[in-house]
């Protein structure tokens, strides 16, 4: 199986961030993992976006075009690949930042506000892992397991205070049901 | 037991490259391969080896062209626009025959071009670049495994050969993070009898020199060159063979098409259309042989590219006007989809059946 995932966002959301999150969880579950982020000017304070390849065979071309799964952490990114989502696959949107709802009516559309939660657990700036705790919830490719170990692996150990809030934020997500 | 670590392409050439014995390394900023510097940067003041960030690009070939001819090994990392101003260089280098390793993370051109990923250096890679008569052994990596592996390559054939090599990489694989097994911490026995190192005042002094002012000398020292040439072309063609056995299509991509080429062979093959892929690991040597084994079997090749063609010749001249040769390309930073490239594929099988 290969869940082909797209996160899109503003520069400084932490796109790729929580991409390599994913990344580096599906590498410790034994899989196959590309991640390809989008780079230069767009990275600064433009679009940002980040491919992530899940896969039990090795992962071909690490460009995702047609999403499983994707995040949308604000308006432009939806707009821009609402329609490139497969059809049965999964929208995760930011509600706070995003006023409209997912249009597309062959995917399973979750929207969490997890801006405002983000902000209630006093960490705006990690929205990002507020969304990666839902989508452990809502998507049955992406298993809540090897949190702490791929969260290691990701936060620098420059930055070790922060572990435990990173942690907190992916438990809001997975918590969060509407 | 080694473990797979998550690390961006560029990293990769650059922990390999330390790994490979890799001391100095003299480069200039420029997107998309900047993390090789920064690596080094960071890596190097730490093992006691040398980064060194020039004034230019012109600078820093020049340097490892100094370094290259005390014996040690050494590199210089850039993207497309840096890489032309170090053509003069290596053909110095070249000239001299001395190893040394270039990386160049291509981006769009001409000019200054644009920052995303290309493979529209292959023209300047494979058939000189700068002047005179000279290869370079061009090594293109199709995944972070390889960014690594081909590194450690290069080097050995480089010293093998004595002669510079290039990693012919692009702006997709120097940002893109994989799992990467990463190779052992080697120790390099070439003997190296050529090399400046001083003479202790025990032996004869060591030239290295690019100037040659009596023709018969300088014809002589291109022709013993291109006996190490022909060599190379017989030792060291690497090449991947993909769902080939049976194909009626022959896809040829390396690098970042050959991943999106792969995908488009196995959604074709879902199709019941019979299409595989070569993928030259080098591109200079070119796989000639295995394109040429490929002309008595396949109805059609298909150049598959981040250019407005360049490798395409090559293929012409392997396959040798046999079967009919088309391109599906994307230039100036884009990149194929496979669904383009099995439209092309498909336009080829309407036209046959």
């Amino acid at each position: 199986m290969t869940t082909q995932i797209l996160i899109a966002g503003f520069g400084g959301q932490g796109v790729l961030f929580v991409g390599k999150f994913l990344a580096y969880k599906g590498l410790l579950e034994g899989k196959q993992v590309s991640w390809l982020p989008s780079y230069g000017p767009e990275m600064r304070g433009g679009t940002a976006n980040c491919s992530v390849i899940l896969s039990d065979t090795p992962v071909g071309s690490p460009i995702v075009s047609k999403p499983d799964v994707l995040i949308a952490l604000n308006l432009p990114s939806l707009d821009k690949y609402e329609n490139a989502v497969v059809p049965g696959g999964m929208i995760f949107i930011d509600s706070t930042l995003i006023q409209r709802p997912v249009r597309r009516t062959d995917v399973t559309a979750v929207a969490i506000p997890v801006t405002a939660l983000a902000n209630q657990m006093g960490a705006p700036t990690l929205a990002n892992m507020v969304m990666a705790g839902q989508l452990m919830r809502r998507c049955d490719a992406i298993a809540f397991d090897h949190v702490e170990d791929a969260l290691k692996k990701v936060v620098s150990a420059k930055h070790a205070d922060l572990f435990d809030i990173n942690r907190k934020a992916i438990q809001t997500g997975y918590d969060y049901a509407d | 037991m080694a473990e797979k670590v998550l690390m961006k392409g560029n990293e990769a050439i650059a922990e390999a490259a330390i790994r490979a014995g890799c001391r100095h390394y003299f480069g200039y900023p420029i997107t998309p391969q900047t993390e090789v510097a920064a690596y080094m940067a960071k890596r190097m003041p730490k093992i006691g080896g040398v980064f060194l960030q020039a004034e230019s690009e012109v600078a820093a070939i020049n340097m490892v062209y100094g370094v290259a001819a005390s014996g040690k090994r050494v590199m210089t990392s850039s993207s497309s626009p840096g890489v032309s101003l170090k053509q003069e260089g290596i053909s110095y280098i070249a000239g001299s025959d001395l190893p040394a390793l270039i990386v160049n993370v291509q981006r769009g051109g001409p000019g200054l071009g644009g920052i995303q990923p290309s493979q529209s250096d292959y023209f300047q890679a494979t058939k000189g670049g700068g002047h005179g008569d000279y290869h370079l052994i061009v090594l293109t990596p199709a995944s972070v495994q390889e960014m690594a592996d081909l590194t450690s390559l290069a080097f050995d054939l480089a010293d093998k050969y004595r002669m510079p090599a290039m990693l012919l990489a692009d702006g997709t694989m120097g940002q893109m993070m994989e799992p990467v097994l990463l190779p052992e911490e080697q120790v390099h026995t070439v003997a190296k009898p050529w090399a400046v190192t001083g003479t202790q005042n025990k032996r004869p002094h060591n030239i290295v020199n690019s100037l040659y002012l009596v023709p018969e000398e300088l014809e002589r020292t291109n022709e013993e060159r291109f006996a190490r040439y022909r060599q190379v072309e017989e030792n060291e063609v690497r090449y991947e063979s993909y769902c080939m056995e049976d194909a009626d299509y022959c896809l040829v991509a390396f690098g970042i098409a050959a991943r999106v080429s792969k995908n488009a062979v196995d959604a074709l093959r879902r199709q019941g259309i019979k299409a595989g892929l070569i993928r030259p690991i080098t591109v200079w040597p070119f796989p000639k042989a295995p394109i040429a084994r490929a002309a008595e079997q396949v109805k059609a090749f298909i150049s598959v590219e981040l250019s407005m063609g360049q490798m395409i010749e090559d293929i012409r001249l392997a396959e040798n006007c046999r079967k009919p040769v088309v391109l599906c390309s994307r230039a100036g930073g884009m990149i194929p989809t496979p669904e383009q490239i099995m439209q092309t594929v498909m336009e080829q099988n309407g036209g046959n059946d």
